[in-house]
């Protein structure tokens, strides 16, 4: 078990440059998700770890040793690949052995090693058998042993569960946790969704383009996006965005679209000073929104109309017009409301959020 | 609306006497669509092979029928010499051919199946030598190995390995003739080994070569416990085509040796044709070529076995 630095970390192809300058800090024992849209260069940082491809610039340290240069097997890591990447000729047991194997370990060791893992992850009874014979889900655990009996310093995850199908999703990406508690390995963990990111991470790494847009733990990123891209890729439904312009009116500032008269906090309102009479996004979560009362003052809430209503039980999701701006909100299922109705909708206090219109970066 | 006695209504659907239509059915479908393709093996194997084996136990020549003479062409082949050559000949050359073939076609797919400039051109160019209409390109290697104009006794009096008039006798000489077409054999083959390996190859998950990196397998190790297992089933297939191939071969011996010097380098099939047609021997040139049968027949029993053990597994 051991810490990971990476600095300053470039990724040239021949006309593409895919990691730009990426820096991040991995403790000892911690569980970190590099989360992004395809292309963000998330995989192609840990296939840099890995060994998998040579570093452009900057370096890369596994428990303060810089590994640039090392081959894969020297750097004392194990990845966990999208399609698992078993070897189809072998059999469960020589799967999970042949790292073992290489690395000159005895036979009873190996078998003991072998055995234990096969037992935390529940395959004791597939051993003898050729991975094609075994489901997604148990190759995966396969998968997840053979990383696991080498006990190497640092397990890289590569999109491990994006084959598997939704259900079995969520059932794996629960043994990953606990395998992690258990073994308190650091991970580094890939994945393009967002709800595997906020539920697995100690720490979650966004990134797009090449470039970290945010590093910080799940809630951070949830309630201090700090750029709106961030903010529309954390959280399910993604976040309302809406062009507004700030004013100042009276000693309150607003912000104002021709739908939209929305009272800015006070906290916030205290750095909108080079802000006035400039454009911004405002961003509310659609959990932050609900059916408005009499309660709601007038520059907390606004108008739109019903386009769907998606009824799932525990809420009901709207998809709404707000003037020029598509809106989506998360209200309590006993609502009723019909395609094409005006309602009046709520913003809870603390869930605004602004936004540069040009940097786009959290005001 | 009416109905006429005997006729059930069927939602008012008209249920009329089926029409004769005999190709809605499978099997009559299947069978014709199936005949062109019986009617060529017939014609064209099942038929001479056949007629071979009727041949082969008669004593017919050019222009005489012949009588029926039981196996006594194959007790002939027992003591006949040439053929005792003919059979070792054979299995030398198949095995050697098809070893080298293997070695360097192997080597080659495995580069080929590397990232480097001009890939498709390359891959495409290396097939050159499968393209070439095998009698055109032996006639040039008969004259690259003849020992007065060849370019290659040129090559080594240029190296100052052989004097001046003294070359080498490439197809004078019986081993060096069987050399000989050994290396255009090979020459002609590798490109076949190389393209089908490399098709092989790239079936072959690059994860699998990383996974086992990062395993702790080196190179030479990845190659051994990861590539070649997985590679060998499409190996099988191609080593059998290739010895089905290598063991009937004709026309490299055909045009650069015609079987000498002295039936040095004879193969069952030039063997089998210089006995039937050259001499007129049909029914002893028969039994040349039906020895071959068993011997062939073995082989792709054994590898075809070998295939469905691997592929079941």
């Amino acid at each position: 078990m051991s810490n990971v630095t990476i600095r300053q970390v470039h990724k040239h192809y021949e006309d593409f440059h895919a990691v730009k300058g990426v820096s991040l800090e991995i403790k000892d024992k911690e569980f970190v998700v590099l989360v992004g849209p395809s292309g963000c260069g998330k995989t192609t940082t840990l296939r840099m770890i890995a060994g998998l491809e040579t570093i452009s610039e900057g370096d890369i340290m596994i428990g303060n040793k810089i590994v640039n240069e090392l081959a894969p097997m020297d750097r004392d890591i194990a990845m966990v690949f999208q399609n698992y990447a078993l070897y189809p000729h072998m059999t469960v047991y020589d799967n999970m052995a042949f790292g073992l194997k290489m690395r000159k370990f005895d036979k009873a060791e190996i078998a003991k090693r072998v055995n234990n893992a096969a037992d935390i992850l529940d395959i004791k009874d597939h051993l003898s058998r050729k991975p094609r014979m075994l489901s997604g889900g148990q190759r995966q655990r396969v998968a997840l042993g053979r990383a696991i009996v080498r006990n190497p310093q640092v397990f890289l995850f590569d999109e491990p569960l994006s084959n598997l199908d939704a259900k079995l999703r969520v059932q794996m990406r629960v043994e990953i946790k606990k395998l992690h508690q258990r073994l308190a390995t650091t991970s580094i963990y890939v994945t393009h969704d967002q709800v595997e990111a906020m539920t697995l991470g100690d720490r979650v790494v966004v990134m797009k383009d090449g470039l970290i847009q945010q590093v910080g733990e799940p809630l951070e990123l949830y309630n201090n996006p700090a750029n709106r891209y961030v903010a529309g890729f954390i959280g399910s439904p993604a976040m309302n965005f809406a062009d507004t312009m700030i004013e100042e009116a009276g000693n309150a500032v607003y912000a104002t679209n021709p739908t939209m008269r929305i009272r800015v906090p006070e906290q916030i309102a205290a750095r909108m000073g080079p802000h006035k009479g400039k454009p911004a996004t405002l961003g509310i979560r659609p959990e932050d929104l609900h059916m408005a009362t009499g309660a709601d003052p007038e520059d907390l809430s606004f108008d739109a109309v019903v386009e769907v209503a998606e009824q799932l039980g525990s809420e009901i999701i709207l998809d709404l017009k707000a003037g020029g701006s598509a809106m989506v909100a998360s209200v309590e299922p006993t609502v009723k409301v019909k395609p094409q109705q005006k309602i009046r909708l709520g913003i809870k206090p603390t869930g605004l959020r602004f936004f540069d219109a040009k940097t786009e970066a959290a005001i | 609306m009416t109905t006429t006695a005997g006729s059930v209504p069927h939602g008012g659907i008209i249920v009329g006497k089926p029409k004769w239509r005999p190709l809605e059915s499978e099997g009559n479908l299947a069978m014709l669509l199936l005949l062109p393709t019986i009617a060529l093996l017939l014609m064209f194997i099942a038929y001479p092979f056949m007629r071979g084996i009727l041949l082969a136990v008669t004593n017919s020549k050019v222009g005489i029928i012949g009588d029926f003479v039981g196996f006594e062409n194959f007790a002939r082949l027992l003591k006949d010499p040439i053929f005792h050559a003919v059979v070792y000949n054979t299995f030398l050359y198949t095995f050697v051919t098809t070893v080298f073939k293997l070695i360097l076609g192997l080597w080659l797919a495995l580069l080929l199946n590397r990232d480097f400039k001009f890939k498709a051109f390359t891959r495409a160019f290396i097939l050159l030598p499968f393209i070439v209409p095998t009698v055109l390109a032996c006639f040039a290697w008969k004259w690259m190995f003849d020992p007065t104009f060849s370019v290659l006794n040129w090559m080594l009096f240029k190296l100052g390995v052989v004097a001046a008039g003294a070359g080498v006798n490439w197809l004078g000489d019986g081993d060096l003739a069987m050399l000989s077409i050994m290396i255009v054999n090979i020459w002609r083959g590798v490109p076949f080994f190389a393209i089908s390996l490399m098709a092989g190859l790239q079936t072959i998950s690059p994860d699998l070569g990383e996974a086992a990196a990062i395993d702790g397998a080196k190179p030479l190790q990845r190659f051994w416990y990861i590539t070649w297992p997985l590679l060998m089933p499409v190996t099988m297939v191609v080593v059998l085509f290739s010895v089905i191939q290598t063991f009937s071969d004709f026309q490299i011996v055909y045009v650069m040796t015609g079987g000498g010097p002295a039936n040095a380098t004879h193969l069952f099939a030039t063997y089998a044709y210089q006995l039937g047609v050259g001499t007129g021997l049909l029914s002893q040139g028969a039994a040349v070529s039906l020895a071959m049968f068993p011997l062939l027949f073995g082989i792709v029993i054994f590898q075809l076995m070998y295939i469905r053990r691997v592929e079941t597994r």
